[in-house]
């Protein structure tokens, strides 16, 4: 009871399946993960590998539409999935908060930036208009948004793509929430801009002291904040672990191709980038198997044709690590002193 | 030094804006303010900066997609700023573009066939085999296949419609190609086809590239020379090896520190410098440097005087009154 | 803003001028006489002279022009004529400021005309806009709301049907069956609200319910539309996450914004409406503006044409500037 009760979130099997005129979208299929308190989980993976779908899982956003949601969703003990959607709206924007990637369009255009964040607030609590405003302004200039007391009256056009997402932060944050889904917070910013929301992001966490989970293709992102990494391909967790461990001993030829595809600016230039072969599977008729198996350039290292019949479970590698192939340990472990990417930074 | 295959030399793009309807006081977008930049024949050079720096619009001015405000363009050693329209169209066989979503640039009705047809009946190019067989070949030298003809650009990924993006280019054998952010929308293991296609084409036929992006590693990883725009202006260049290792400019400096590094120990051993607030409106850019609203090193002479674009050490150019390496000298 | 209301009052001034000389000048571009009109069967060419002068027809065309402008600040008598004005005062009309001209076919001053007509029309206007503005939102948002359900595709299909039926067919529908044959439903006619409301509703409800259907069925397709598309918007998204109770995601956040746009096409409609309901009111035998513009082009009534015109068009302009007025105040993204 007491192993349970230190996980703040308990995905367990989730499945997000898609009814659509060409068949059913697999969209997150059999995705098992969980979370401690104050923690921050990085969720990578190429887009349509079903990152977004579970973020809006878990606050049960799919709800009210056609999609078919099946597993196990526990937050602080509770099931998610079959809860009232009374109760549930008292968790969501209050316990559970999320930010967007494109703060222009997650903000309404007629309402003052102001006006979102006090109602986010007035939500969740009994106080006047007033008071929630003063609120907002508050957290605007918590969040770093200079001249907060004029700008809390502001619209969404009004500010500039940063400044947009600080607000969606400062929004996010104005109830204290336990768990924070930040879904690819920076891509649509600049690096600098991006810098900037990491380190306000890395900041409230040690104030306020939520989980984040923050979803991202971005590895350099993840190697910037997460304390643990969950690798998704084609709806489920194909490695998952300590970010040093999947960083440094990752374990399975996805994961591989992803690190060893990003050029990098200490690596050795002009040389070809490593490449995946193929692209992403159809999430309609998955590959049987395990899912990477038409991509994957090192299943003739694995005996017979397990790869293509027998879907790989995910098994244990270390003591925080876990990932999703056939390979056996020593086949993995000379595989990695082969890919110099991974080789050089693996010195620590 | 032999000539240059493309030099500009104090480009402007300047864009007029209006105020209110009926306000008097129009402004100019200051997009391109004085970019001085040179591309030699099978080279590639990087232009890097945050969004809105004019790294697009540097591109197409100086294909003469955009008419330069002022500025001088020349090409294989032609001043080539005030041809016009019939030389203009000749010159697209030398210079051609690509694009970030190059599905918007694609004719939704039209086959993959079709559309690369068109430059060789556009271009009156001669194709000796038929034009069916050269378009084949496009295709597979692109790394698609010469069955894809047929296809609607809807029924193909991101990444094979940045290939028939290349693929057109390619179509009129240009010796320069403005590659705008191409890589920026796709998933890291396409962008590494597409940089590898684009290198492999460069060594088969030796065309120069400008590769426009905001990523530094792949700017990096691709470039031979790079430089670093901000606010309509060049701030830095150098060689790559040079630029991301001995850095003069405190943009660049920067630029460098906010791209995280795919390595967890690293990333967060190393120190950042976070710059603070937005960029300036390029219609009311700052006094003196441009940079210097935002520069941890401002002193008031940044507010005063314009740093010159001066070259500090063979073949590293810089704007700034207080380059890097001296600091560490003083 | 003010530069803005300046230039815009300024250039609807402008736009009336222009109408006014482009009716003018179309009507004498007309291969009939105005003044053969204005008698009857047993008419002689000394009266249609004298009618003539006494319309001042006979006058140039841009006299006549400066003349009706005129009239607009100053009074003006018909005939104009001090000879007639001595001799018999008592055949002479007085036409105050401003002076909208003389009908000689209905023997009244256009003003009293227009004065009549104008709270008919407005009745039908406003009580339809009413009608279909409730009716077609309401039936647009429900409809978005169920979206898939069997519900849904009726109402979908009820709207598209009234969309096709022309104006007429269903007033002359309405007031076959609903009126004349079951009497469900009081016959059209005009009793002014002031004298008694209830009367006023009970005439105005067949020609209200006639105009309301087209209009409201257009208004079912564009709000469904405008709701399914902001519903999958990403700022609905973002206030669900935040907890907003659902009722409150889709009238404060979605209809917020589905209906901002309906804002400027309603506006525009009800403008047009108030510039005459023609077949509404011929319809149902109203004397509104558009029947009297209709029955005036028939008898080439040029004083009643032009005053009519020139209501309409000043309606019609003036709403579209309320309408901007009205938008740029409820989207903060468009400044004036
Ligand atoms: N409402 C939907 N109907 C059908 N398919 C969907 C729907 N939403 C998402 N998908 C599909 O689910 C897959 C995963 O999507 P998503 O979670 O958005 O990916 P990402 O990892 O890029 O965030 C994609 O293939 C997408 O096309
Ligand atoms: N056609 C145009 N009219 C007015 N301003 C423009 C136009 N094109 C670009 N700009 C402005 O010029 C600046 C530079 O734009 P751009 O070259 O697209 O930057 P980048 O490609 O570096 O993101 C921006 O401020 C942009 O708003
Ligand atoms: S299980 Fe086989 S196919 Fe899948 S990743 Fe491992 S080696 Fe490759
Ligand atoms: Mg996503
Ligand atoms: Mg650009």
């Amino acid at each position: 009871m007491s192993e349970q009760a230190r996980h703040l979130l308990e995905v367990d099997d989730l499945e997000v399946h898609f009814p659509t005129a060409d068949g059913l979208v697999r969209a997150v299929d059999g995705l098992t993960f969980s979370l401690e308190p104050g923690r921050t989980l990085g969720i990578v993976g190429e887009s349509g590998s079903g990152k977004s779908v579970t973020s809006q899982a878990i606050l049960g956003l799919h709800r009210g539409t056609p999609a078919k949601v099946s597993g196990r969703i526990r937050f602080d003990g509770v099931e998610l999935l079959d809860l009232p959607i009374k109760d549930l709206r008292r968790l969501r924007g209050n316990d559970i908060s999320m930010i967007f990637q494109d703060p222009l369009s997650a903000l309404h255009p007629y309402y003052s930036v102001g006006k979102q964040i006090a109602e986010a607030y007035r939500v969740h609590h009994s106080v006047s208009r007033r008071q929630a405003l003063a609120r907002a302004e508050e957290m605007l200039e918590l969040v770093g948004i200079p001249n907060a007391g004029r700008r809390v009256h502001e619209y969404p056009h009004q500010f500039s793509g940063g400044m947009r997402q600080r607000a969606m932060i400062a929004m996010a944050l104005v109830n204290d929430p336990r768990l924070l889904i930040a879904d690819e917070p920076t891509t649509a910013l600049d690096v600098t801009v991006q810098a900037q929301i990491l380190e306000l992001m890395k900041k409230l966490q040690r104030e306020f002291g939520s989980a984040i989970i923050i979803i991202t293709h971005d590895l350099g992102v993840v190697a910037d904040i997460a304390d643990d990494v969950l690798v998704m391909y084609a709806g489920h967790a194909v490695e998952q672990g300590a970010v040093n461990e999947v960083f440094y001993q990752p374990d399975m030829p996805y994961t591989w191709g992803l690190l060893s595809s990003m050029p990098r600016i200490g690596s050795p230039r002009g040389q070809r980038l490593a490449t995946i072969a193929g692209s992403p599977p159809s999430l309609i008729r998955p590959p049987s198997g395990c899912r990477f198996h038409p991509r994957c350039a090192y299943r003739g290292l694995v005996e017979g044709d397990a790869c293509v019949t027998t879907p790989p479970r995910l098994v244990a590698g270390g003591a925080d690590h876990r990932a999703r192939c056939h390979l056996e340990p020593g086949a993995r472990e000379r595989v990695r002193l082969q890919l110099s990417t991974i080789d050089s930074v693996g010195e620590r | 030094m032999t000539e240059p295959l493309l030099r500009v030399t104090g480009l402007r793009k300047h864009f007029p804006t209006k105020g209110g309807l009926l306000s008097r006081n129009r402004s100019v977008v200051k997009a391109v303010d004085g970019v001085s930049l040179e591309v030699a024949g099978g080279e590639t050079v990087g232009l890097v900066g945050e969004s809105g720096c004019g790294k697009s619009t540097t591109g197409r001015t100086m294909l003469r997609a955009l008419e330069p405000t002022s500025g001088r363009i020349e090409f294989d050693g032609r001043d080539i700023t005030g041809v016009g329209r019939e030389e203009l169209r000749k010159l697209r066989r030398e210079m051609q573009m690509i694009f970030q979503d190059p599905f918007s640039s694609l004719n939704p009705r039209h086959t993959v066939g079709t559309i690369l047809a068109a430059p060789f009946e556009i271009q009156g190019i001669k194709a000796p085999n038929g034009v069916k067989a050269a378009v084949r070949d496009l295709l597979s030298r692109v790394g698609l296949s010469p069955e894809h003809y047929n296809r609607y650009p809807h029924e193909f990924s991101g990444g094979q419609r940045q290939r028939i993006g290349i693929a057109r280019a390619l179509a009129v054998q240009p010796r320069l190609i403005v590659c705008d952010e191409p890589v920026s929308a796709l998933d890291v293991s396409i962008q590494a086809e597409i940089i590898n296609l684009l290198q492999d084409i460069q060594a088969e036929t030796g065309i120069a590239y400008v590769f426009v992006a905001h990523d530094l590693s792949v700017v990096r990883h691709i470039s031979d020379r790079v430089a670093v725009m901000y606010l309509g202006k060049v701030m830095e260049s150098a060689t790559s090896d040079e630029l991301y290792e001995r850095p003069l400019h405190p943009y660049t400096n920067a630029l460098l520190s906010a791209a995280p590094l795919p390595d967890p120990v690293q990333q967060r051993a190393r120190e950042k410098i976070v710059l603070q607030g937005d960029l300036p409106s390029p219609s009311d850019p700052p006094s003196g440097c441009v940079f210097r609203t935002r520069c941890p090193m401002a002193q008031q002479v940044c507010a005063e005087v314009t740093p010159a674009y001066a070259e500090h050490s063979p073949g590293h150019w810089v704007a700034c009154h207080f380059p890097e390496d001296e600091q560490l000298a003083a | 803003m003010f530069q803005y209301v300046v230039k815009r009052v300024l250039s609807i001034i402008g736009m009336l001028i222009l109408i006014s000389v482009s009716v003018f000048a179309l009507f004498f571009a007309v291969p009939a006489d105005p003044a053969r009109l204005t008698c009857g069967k047993n008419c002689t060419p000394a009266i249609i002279e004298a009618n003539r002068h006494a319309l001042g027809y006979d006058k140039p065309i841009v006299v006549q022009y400066f003349d009706f402008m005129k009239g607009l600040v100053s009074e003006r008598d018909f005939p104009d004529d001090p000879v007639i004005a001595k001799n018999s005062p008592q055949s002479i009309t007085h036409c105050p400021a401003p002076c909208l001209g003389y009908s000689a076919t209905q023997g009244q001053l256009v003003s009293t005309m227009i004065k009549q007509a104008f709270p008919i029309t407005a009745s039908i206007a406003v009580g339809a806009f009413v009608l279909w503005l409730v009716g077609g939102i309401g039936i647009g948002v429900l409809s978005a709301l169920k979206r898939g359900s069997i519900l849904e595709r009726g109402l979908v299909g009820a709207s598209l049907v009234a969309y096709s039926l022309p104006t007429f067919f269903i007033g002359l529908l309405l007031l076959d069956i609903v009126s004349i044959k079951y009497g469900l439903a009081p016959p059209a006619g005009y009793t002014p609200f002031v004298d008694d409301p209830v009367a006023w509703a009970k005439g105005m409800i067949l020609p209200w319910i006639t105009l309301a259907m087209v209009f409201a069925a257009l208004y079912v397709r564009l709000t469904r539309a405008n709701m399914l598309e902001t519903l999958s918007e990403d700022y609905i998204r973002t206030a669900r996450a935040k907890g907003v109770p659902e009722w409150a995601v889709i009238v404060r956040h979605a209809m917020r914004a589905a209906l901002t746009p309906i804002v400027t096409i309603a506006g525009l409609d009800l403008g047009g409406v108030l510039a005459g309901a023609a077949i509404t009111e011929t319809v149902f035998n109203l004397n509104g503006i558009g029947k009297t513009g209709v029955y005036a082009i028939q008898q080439l009534d040029l004083p009643v044409i032009v005053a009519v015109v020139l209501l309409s068009a000043f309606v019609i302009v003036l709403f579209n500037f309320l309408v901007d007025l009205l938008y740029a105040f409820l989207d903060p993204r468009v400044t004036l």
